[in-house]
């Protein structure tokens, strides 16, 4: 008996995905996906492009900056970097994003400060940006629980008449869990305007997709008669497309859609990670050849797009993101010694007041012992 | 005043509390058309429409997990949970997320939401309908969980709690839902606060701390004891978190006696909590050890067995007895 997961021929392997753009930068043309992205030219193709190097060269520094023990831990995207930005860029301002931790490259689309990215992985701070600022929730750590937050989320602007879309993110590991089966119920029923996207980066920690799934992951979906596509993770162009008309599709009322981006993790799960003890070393050779930077940077050469100018240009735009990023982790303020207490509640509590107040006295208590001495 | 049963008296203070805020909304399994298994929603989602009293699918986590998401967007959504017993799919949600978010966005999210959970036994009731899951709440920082007794506090609190933004558990005892009480349905504005205890019966030699069902019971028990000559001072904690610690403390000052009582299993239970705590505070000023009186530590017993399980009038007077070192039920066993 073969592991789960493990046969080359099974349906997880199916490479019948949407795609625009092929690993060697050929361009694909789709009567369906094409007219969505008419807008974009060579100046936006070389915008995907640059996106893309700079998250993950943001993505390298977290990585470095981890491994200098500046941050205590850090989840790598590489690899993610197509499914992140085509569908981060296919996003309105007030769309409202629900991701897991490892969306950074959302994150970065919906113009997070770059030290807001990595209080939390510093330790600094229980999560790193405002909500509000960015339309994007706290990341999430619980698997598949924020799927609900965003059906949630996409009711109420249901409720308010408004054509705001909820996207949730999460990954091929996340769809076993009953939140997420939950959510594409609560999404059916109310016919809520949210977009579930899964990344099916092959692996949820060390467990391989084929354990998870028997079928194709957006197989799952039409069951809750939720309407669904599966496309090529490592397409920028591909998940730019088929974002945009998922969300349109929410947008005008026709309730939620369900993206399933085969991609690949192409780092460890985390810093903390060691992938070598559970997955083939020819299986990441592999995903290499399909490289979403690669591929658009061979589109833009055969277009005769990819000059002198364009490389030094992301390559600074990368240089300084990563800068800034690294300033402001080495920079960042030490939280104070009784900050732990605060925004536990939004009014008084006056048991924790008294167990801070008591532990103010014991801090205390050193200084004073300090001057009796 | 108007009177009228403890189901009314909540089923009013979510009305008012729909009427004064757009952005309160209930949602729940069976609140619609049926009213709820008890009737507490009866008639909300014919006054309010299906968008505001909405009949979720049935699955507890999700009804948790999108009221949360409807918080980010500024709603103040009443999750109704069926029975005491069906909270626990839902409970990842409701630690994990409704009681740290606060925090974890540094307070730029907030999750008022309001847990209504009808608890506790006492009804001949099936498997899993009868249980009382509130230390669980209770130890979890970012929540604040109260109990109601009395019909009228059922009416001001639930809507105290749909104001706070805060989420709160709000736990009802069941089996008190048919009981008649005066309620003044405009009592809000000079009401008690939610967190504070109120002494139910004014005492001098023990003071008998409880929450929900057993208030009555408690306050039948002190009626008894003064039969007897004894002087029970009776305190409904009302918010379980926080605990009013200055109000019992007040009272075990005076009196050097404390009995804990209620129908929770004890080990772990807010009895515990509030012995301890007590005993901290007040170590001094006591006569005796706290005494609790509580449910067993056994999974909630069938309905047959349920008298031996829960705590009654005869078995919290034992405890007032061995508070006060008269002959009681473990007289020549513990000392
Ligand atoms: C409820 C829960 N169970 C277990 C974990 C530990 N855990 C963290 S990430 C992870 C794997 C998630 O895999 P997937 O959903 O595929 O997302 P990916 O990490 O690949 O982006 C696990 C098991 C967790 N965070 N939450
Ligand atoms: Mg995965």
């Amino acid at each position: 008996m073969s592991l789960p997961g493990t046969d080359p021929t099974g349906p997880l392997n199916d490479e019948s995905y949407i795609q625009l753009l092929a690993p060697d930068g050929t361009r694909i043309t789709s009567a369906e996906f094409d007219p969505w992205l008419e807008d974009i030219d060579g100046d936006r193709l070389a915008g995907l492009y640059e996106d893309m190097v700079v998250v993950r060269r943001l993505d390298q520094e977290a990585t470095a900056l981890q491994r200098q023990g500046e941050l205590a831990l850090w989840p790598p995207l590489l690899g993610q970097e197509a499914a992140q930005i085509g569908s981060g860029r296919a996003l309105r301002k007030d769309d409202f994003v629900f991701s897991s931790y490892r969306e950074n490259g959302v994150a970065y689309c919906r113009g997070v400060d770059l030290t807001d990215m990595i209080r939390v992985w510093r330790g600094n701070r229980p999560s790193g940006w405002d909500p509000y600022e960015i339309n994007m929730a706290t990341p999430q750590v619980i698997i598949g629980a924020q799927t609900l937050h965003a059906t949630g989320y996409a009711m109420a602007a249901k409720f308010d008449g408004d054509d705001a879309v909820a996207v949730a993110y999460f990954g091929d590991g996340a769809t076993s869990q009953g939140d997420v089966n939950e959510a594409m119920v609560f999404a059916a029923s109310f016919q809520a305007p949210v977009l579930f996207f899964c990344q099916n980066n092959q692996w949820a920690i060390s467990e391989p997709v084929g354990l998870q799934a028997q079928g194709k992951l957006s197989d799952r979906a039409p069951g809750f008669g939720i309407p669904s596509y599966r496309v090529d993770g490592n397409d920028v162009l591909a998940c730019l497309a088929v974002t945009r008309k998922a969300l349109d599709h929410a947008r005008i009322g026709g309730g939620p859609s369900f993206i399933e981006a085969v991609t690949y993790r192409m780092g460890p799960h985390t810093t903390a990670d060691d992938p070598t003890r559970y997955r083939d070393a020819n299986e990441l050779e592999d995903w290499k050849r399909r490289d979403p930077i690669d591929r658009l940077a061979a589109l833009l050469s055969a277009e005769g797009l990819l000059d002198e100018a364009l490389r030094q240009r992301v390559q600074q735009a990368a240089d300084d993101a990563a800068a800034e990023m690294r300033a402001g982790c080495i920079n960042m303020a030490e939280p104070g010694d009784l900050e732990l207490f605060e925004n536990v509640y939004t009014a008084p509590h006056p048991v924790l007041a008294r167990q801070r107040q008591h532990y103010e006295r014991y801090l205390d208590s050193f200084e004073a012992a300090e001057w009796g001495h | 005043m108007t009177t009228m049963t403890f189901g009314r008296a909540i089923n009013t203070g979510l009305r008012k509390a729909m009427e004064n805020d757009p952005r309160v909304v209930i949602i729940g399994e069976d609140i619609g058309a049926l009213g709820g298994v008890f009737r507490i929603t009866d008639e909300l989602q014919k006054d309010f429409g299906a968008h505001r009293v909405i009949d979720a699918p049935l699955a507890e986590s999700a009804i948790l997990g999108t009221a949360v998401g409807m918080a980010y967007r500024g709603y103040r959504p009443v999750c109704e949970i069926q029975f005491d017993g069906f909270i626990y799919p839902a409970f990842d949600q409701i630690v994990s997320q409704v009681a740290k978010l606060h925090y974890r966005t540094r307070g730029r999210v907030r999750m008022p939401l309001t847990i209504r959970v009808p608890f506790g036994g006492g009804i001949g009731a099936a498997e899993h309908h009868s249980e009382s899951p509130e230390a669980y709440f209770t130890h979890t920082s970012g929540l604040r969980v109260v109990a109601v007794s009395n019909p009228q506090d059922a009416c001001t609190v639930i809507q105290q709690a749909i104001a706070s933004d805060d989420p709160v558990l709000y736990f009802e005892p069941k089996r008190r839902y048919h009981t008649k009480g005066d309620v003044d349905e405009n009592a809000l504005e000079d009401a008690l606060p939610m967190d504070r205890a109120r002494v139910e019966v004014p005492g001098t030699d023990v003071t008998l701390v409880t929450y929900g069902a057993l208030v009555q019971t408690a306050r039948e028990a002190a009626r008894a004891a003064e039969d007897d000559g004894v002087s029970v001072e009776v305190i409904d904690l009302r918010s379980l978190s926080p605990l009013d610690y200055s109000t019992v403390e007040a009272s075990v000052r005076k009196t050097g006696r404390l009995v804990v009582t209620h129908e929770a299993a004890r080990t772990g239970g807010l009895g515990a909590e509030i012995a301890a705590s007590l005993t901290e505070r007040c170590f001094y000023y006591l006569e005796h050890a706290p005494v609790r009186i509580t449910g067993m530590d056994i999974p909630y017993p069938p309905a047959k067995m349920e008298r031996h399980h829960l705590p009654d009038l005869d078995r919290i007077l034992d405890g007032v007895d061995r508070v006060l070192g008269r002959p009681n039920s473990l007289t020549g066993l513990e000392d």
